[in-house]
């Protein structure tokens, strides 16, 4: 990697105003993506600023909600009692994501940070219709993703916790990349007293996005048949050498079925 | 394990399953790796490579990287040719149908003229860090004009294609053929029907969890040079390297392969950073050190496989093979690297005949140049690829008869009683049971059982299916002569030394490596067994050309078959002169001299002398017979074989294919192998796994692709997909041994028969769950997309019947 200065503030305003004051710094949370990017000289920040030291870790209920820290592992995540009683699902989408050591070093701030297309948690964010609380504002999530590796954020601003109403039932279905294990699709569906909310990740080629003629199948009749015949635009969809958009767009009907099928 | 030991079993001997001692310094991170070497003064090599799969290099301007901080040295390709350096040679020479040598075109050591594919080494630069190299390399300005490339062999073979190397017209390196035709076109126009089949053989990416590593070294008071390599073979690069690319005699260089962490045949051949480093260090004067990392690994360690075939199998009205007709195109890469040619022709098109009588076999390869990475030996080697084919087309011809596919091996198989067998494609088998590995593997797998199975899957809605390979494949590479006449340009005998010290303990010095094999057990095992010394007092060597006096190293599963026998002889050897030192001590004829169990004895009598005390004698030898021997106790042998040897077996794969999402789940994967004398029968079983696993992966998940610009799309381990353990089943082994009959160790090797013996039996049992789709093949690796687009297309047709 290229030589940086490396910061750890203590206050969130000290990592607001360093990243704030120089372009080129860029913040680190749990590093699973950015420092394999930096060990392979795709970016040269000037100064890496490390979130770790803020305190921002830990999971509560606030309310009808669960609110989890930027900074809180996807193992603690995937471990956390609260989460299991509150939304399970959330639970086991974070015990799926990468390999043992990805899940006790990666955040959930970071994964919705940096947004990949492929990754589990904007599913959970868009389908919840969770609430991304930053240092200057909270976001709905239906405004908060805005395609592939772009969010609502401004350059100096850190997400600090994300609010998440709990919902009636919800469920996390993934279909895995062979090769990388990230979601080649995944479809995350929850039901609400509001109605039923469906986004799908890994599969599109403007990122995570809701589906909404299966939520408004689903919100008619919560069950797998009723979006059986619902069709998924393959012109919207991602295609690589691992799947075209046709497959893609058969396995978001599959998962999908099976996310609701999952939800009892 | 049964019939595979020797009748007297010594604790830790022949047949017993002793823990790996290697493993105590693997498992606690204490191995130590070429990286793990660090050499004073040492400086760090980067190689700036080709970002384009075929150009012109126009010029390199050097001079702003020169100035960059720390740089120590920057060669290009200009101060390599100025230097006098050859390129690197290749160790196979294939002969054209029409008797004309293959095109073997210049390997610089740094690229000249021209790139050739993505990876290709422009500049080395040489700084006291390895960042500091890394900045140096982006500095370098570097001009290449891009050419079209020909990144696979369809585009490479066209009208009117871009040439790889001027002197290959056609892209073609060489057009070979085996066996005879004329009597392979008889057979057809006698045939009752014939079975054909259009298959390829995936690009494969060998990814030993250690990537290469290199450290030059030179000594200017001697004028040494040393080489430390990631290397299942350092005498062969010493040879390679010191007389063909930098002309420097043997006794002035020295090759070290310490401990390596896998090789799979990536790590035989004679790579251009070795050179590099080699040459480097003595113009810079300091060791000179390079470590590959992993993106580096995929475009620049040997690719494998990499071959379409087109067979056509003519068959007698109940069912007999009468003849087979096979045409390849074998891609090469961008240049020869080291086994190269040997691969898609001797080592592949010379097992045709697989298990079977086939009494016709008429085979063409061409070999084609293209803009990727070279392509080279494989765990396996050719045989995985014929082995695919064969057993493949067996399975179609079944369904072209309307006959049971286990019914129409039996009606092909080589019989017991016919060994020694002679193939219409050169080789001689001299042992097999094919009927026993067969018989043995569905007993296990219960094949009987299977249609039950697969109605119980059917009714969860999931599609069940088994499939089989009866294969051969040939190994204890190889007798020196066969190997030469055939365009081998080296020798392929073992060597060992046996040094056995004065109080009773040996080390022993093997040519062959071991790079996850476990030789430091097995020979150990073998060593105390025929001397009847304690296992833990044998001490295995190997990897340094200073101390081993010579050998051809590791690849070819030839290891036990080969080096075992150089170490069986060099005992014999020891043995022998411990019996004229035994009958001196005890006034006997030497004819009257037994050994046995550590012990040599005068017939008859009780007198006896433990083999510790004869080596006392050897080395204290005040009571000797001097006139007739020397002292010490220290043979060494080369053993030559006298043929190749075939292992060989069942392989029966049963699996469930999700309809809704194209996904294959493998459900139970059995091998009965026929492998000769097991030593150890652990260490049998972990050789069986780890090439099972390979060749799953292969049929399953492994795909080098490349874009049509020359770029590997599946360049890492985001996209290339290496098989993990939630890939794999529990895998059954057995082993139903016959012995070699030319060794005398009667081994014929282990190594590789999980990678050849697996793929087909993966991809017939995929083929049959997807029966009533109307599939008779499917290529490699078959994934989930593959399968749901074969059932996708398949479907509304099903849903109309």
């Amino acid at each position: 990697m290229y030589d940086f200065n490396y910061q750890k503030p203590a206050a969130i305003d000290d990592a607001v105003k360093a990243l704030g004051s120089d372009p080129e710094a860029k913040a680190l949370a749990g590093g699973m993506t950015f420092i394999p990017v930096l060990k392979q000289r795709l970016a040269k920040p000037s100064t890496v600023v490390d979130l770790a030291g803020l305190g921002l870790s830990g999971i509560r209920r606030e309310g009808n909600a669960l609110v989890i820290k930027a900074m809180t592992t996807h193992r603690e995540v995937a471990n956390s009692k609260d989460v299991a009683d509150a939304i399970p699902a959330l639970a086991h989408l974070a015990s799926h994501i990468g390999d043992r050591q990805v899940r006790y070093r990666g955040t959930m701030g970071g994964s919705l940070a940096n947004n990949d297309p492929s990754a589990c948690y904007p599913s959970a964010v868009l389908a919840l219709g969770a609430t991304i609380r930053t240092t200057r504002r909270e976001i709905a999530a239906d405004d908060y993703f805005q395609g592939m590796f772009t969010t609502a954020l401004e350059p100096d601003e850190l997400i600090v916790e994300v609010s998440f109403p709990i919902p009636e039932k919800a469920a996390y279905e993934k279909f895995p990349n062979p090769a990388s294990r990230y979601a080649m699709v995944g479809v995350f569906v929850a039901k609400t007293a509001g109605g039923v909310r469906l986004a799908v990740t890994g599969a599109g080629n403007n990122g995570v996005f809701r589906h909404t003629a299966m939520e408004q199948a689903l919100s008619a009749s919560f069950s797998p048949d009723a979006i059986r015949d619902v069709k998924t635009p393959e012109g919207d969809m991602n295609s690589d050498i691992h799947a075209s958009a046709a497959y893609r767009a058969h396995l978001v009907g599959v998962m999908a079925r099976r996310a609701v099928a999952a939800c009892g | 394990m049964n019939d595979t030991t020797l009748p007297h079993i010594v604790k830790g001997g022949i047949g017993a399953s002793p823990k790996r001692v290697e493993d105590r310094r693997f498992l606690s991170g204490r191995g130590h790796y070429t990286d793990d070497i660090n050499r004073p003064g040492q400086t760090y090599a980067v190689f700036k490579r080709s970002d384009v799969a075929h150009g012109v290099i126009r010029s390199i301007d050097t001079s702003a990287a020169r100035a960059m901080p720390g740089v120590v040295a920057i060669f290009t390709g200009d101060d390599i040719a100025k230097a006098g350096i050859g390129g690197v040679p290749c160790g196979w020479q294939i002969h054209s149908k029409d008797g004309s040598p293959m095109v073997e075109p210049p390997h610089p050591v740094l690229a000249q003229g021209k790139v050739r594919y993505v990876g290709d080494a422009v500049a080395m630069v040489i700084a006291e860090t390895v960042d500091q190299a890394k900045d140096a390399a982006e500095a370098l300005v570097i001009d290449i004009d891009p050419l079209p490339a020909v990144s696979n062999m369809i585009a490479a073979t066209a009208e009117g294609a871009a040439l790889v190397h001027d002197d290959a017209k056609g892209n073609v390196c060489f057009d070979w053929h085996i066996g005879d035709k004329d009597a392979v076109d008889a057979a057809f126009a006698k045939a009752h029907k014939v079975a054909t089949i259009d298959l390829v053989n995936n690009r494969l990416v060998p990814n030993p969890i250690e990537p290469r590593a290199a450290i030059g070294d030179f000594d200017q008071s001697t004028g040494e040079h040393t080489l430390y390599t990631t290397s299942q073979n350092p005498h062969v690069i010493r040879l390679l390297m010191g007389a063909f690319v930098l002309q420097i005699p043997e006794h002035k260089l020295r090759v070290v392969a310490p401990d390596v962490g896998g090789g799979f045949g990536a790590k035989i051949f004679h790579y251009i950073e070795e050179a590099a480093v080699t040459w480097a260090a003595a113009q810079v004067n300091r060791p000179v050190k390079w470590t590959c990392e992993r993106s580096e690994s995929f475009i620049t360690d040997a690719h494998g496989r990499d071959h379409i075939t087109h067979a056509e199998l003519a068959l007698a009205e109940d069912g007999a093979f009468l003849g087979l007709r096979v045409k390849t195109m074998a891609n090469l890469g961008a240049y020869l690297s080291t086994f190269a040619p040997s691969v898609p022709t001797y080592l592949s098109a010379t097992l045709l005949a697989g298990v079977y009588t086939t009494p016709a076999i008429y085979s063409e390869v061409k070999a084609i140049f293209t803009n990727t990475v070279p392509v080279d030996a494989y765990r396996g080697a050719g045989r995985p690829e014929t082995t695919f084919l064969l057993e493949r087309l067996v399975d179609v011809a079944a369904k072209t008869m309307g006959m049971d596919r286990v019914a129409i091996r039996r009606r092909n198989f080589i019989p017991a009683d016919a060994y020694p067998y002679q193939t219409p494609v050169a080789l001689q088998y001299d042992s097999g049971n094919h009927e026993a590995t067969l018989a043995r593997c569905m007993e296990l797998a219960d094949w009987s059982g299977f249609e039950a199975r697969r109605a119980e899957s059917a009714k969860r809605g999931k599609l069940r299916g088994i499939g089989m390979s009866t294969y051969l494949e040939a190994c204890g590479i190889a007798p020196s002569a066969v190997a030469g006449a055939l365009g081998a340009r080296a020798g392929l005998y073992e060597v060992a030394n046996v040094k056995v010290h004065p109080t009773g303990s040996v080390t022993l010095y093997t040519g062959t490596h071991s790079h996850g094999q476990g030789h430091e057990t097995t020979f150990a095992q073998l060593v105390a067994d025929q001397l009847g010394v304690p296992f833990e007092q044998v001490e295995i060597v190997h990897g340094d050309t200073s101390k081993i006096p010579f050998g051809m190293g590791t690849y070819g599963s030839r290891s036990l078959a080969v080096g075992g026998s150089a170490i069986v002889k060099a005992v014999d050897k020891i043995i022998a002169k411990s019996k004229k030192i035994a009958a001196h001590l005890m006034e006997a004829s030497v004819d009257d001299i037994e050994f046995k169990d550590g012990k040599f004895t005068v017939a008859g009598t009780d007198k006896s002398k433990a083999f510790g005390e004869i080596a006392l004698t050897a080395y204290v030898p005040h009571n000797y017979p001097h006139e007739e021997l020397e002292p010490g106790l220290d043979e060494t042998a080369f053993y030559d074989p006298k043929n190749f040897t075939f292992p060989g077996g069942c392989h029966i794969c049963e699996v469930e294919v999700d309809p809704d999402t194209g996904v294959v789940n493998l459900l139970n994967f059995t091998a009965v192998d026929d492998i000769g004398r097991v030593i150890n029968p652990m260490i049998v079983h972990g050789q069986v796994h780890g090439g099972v696993a390979q060749g799953i992966g292969q049929a399953l998940l492994e795909h080098a692709v490349y874009d049509e610009t020359g770029q590997l799309l599946s360049g890492s381990l985001m996209d290339y997909t290496m098989p993990r353990a939630d890939n794999l089943v529990n895998i059954h082994v057995g082993t139903e041994s016959t012995m070699c009959t030319h060794n005398p160790l009667g081994a014929k090797g282990v190594g590789e028969v999980g990678a050849i013996g697996s793929p087909p039996a993966v991809i017939n049992a995929v083929v049959d769950a997807l029966r009533d789709y109307g599939v008779t093949h499917i290529d490699m690796p078959a994934t989930p997309q593959k399968i749901w687009s074969i059932i996708n297309a398949a479907t509304p047709r099903m849903a109309a019947e």
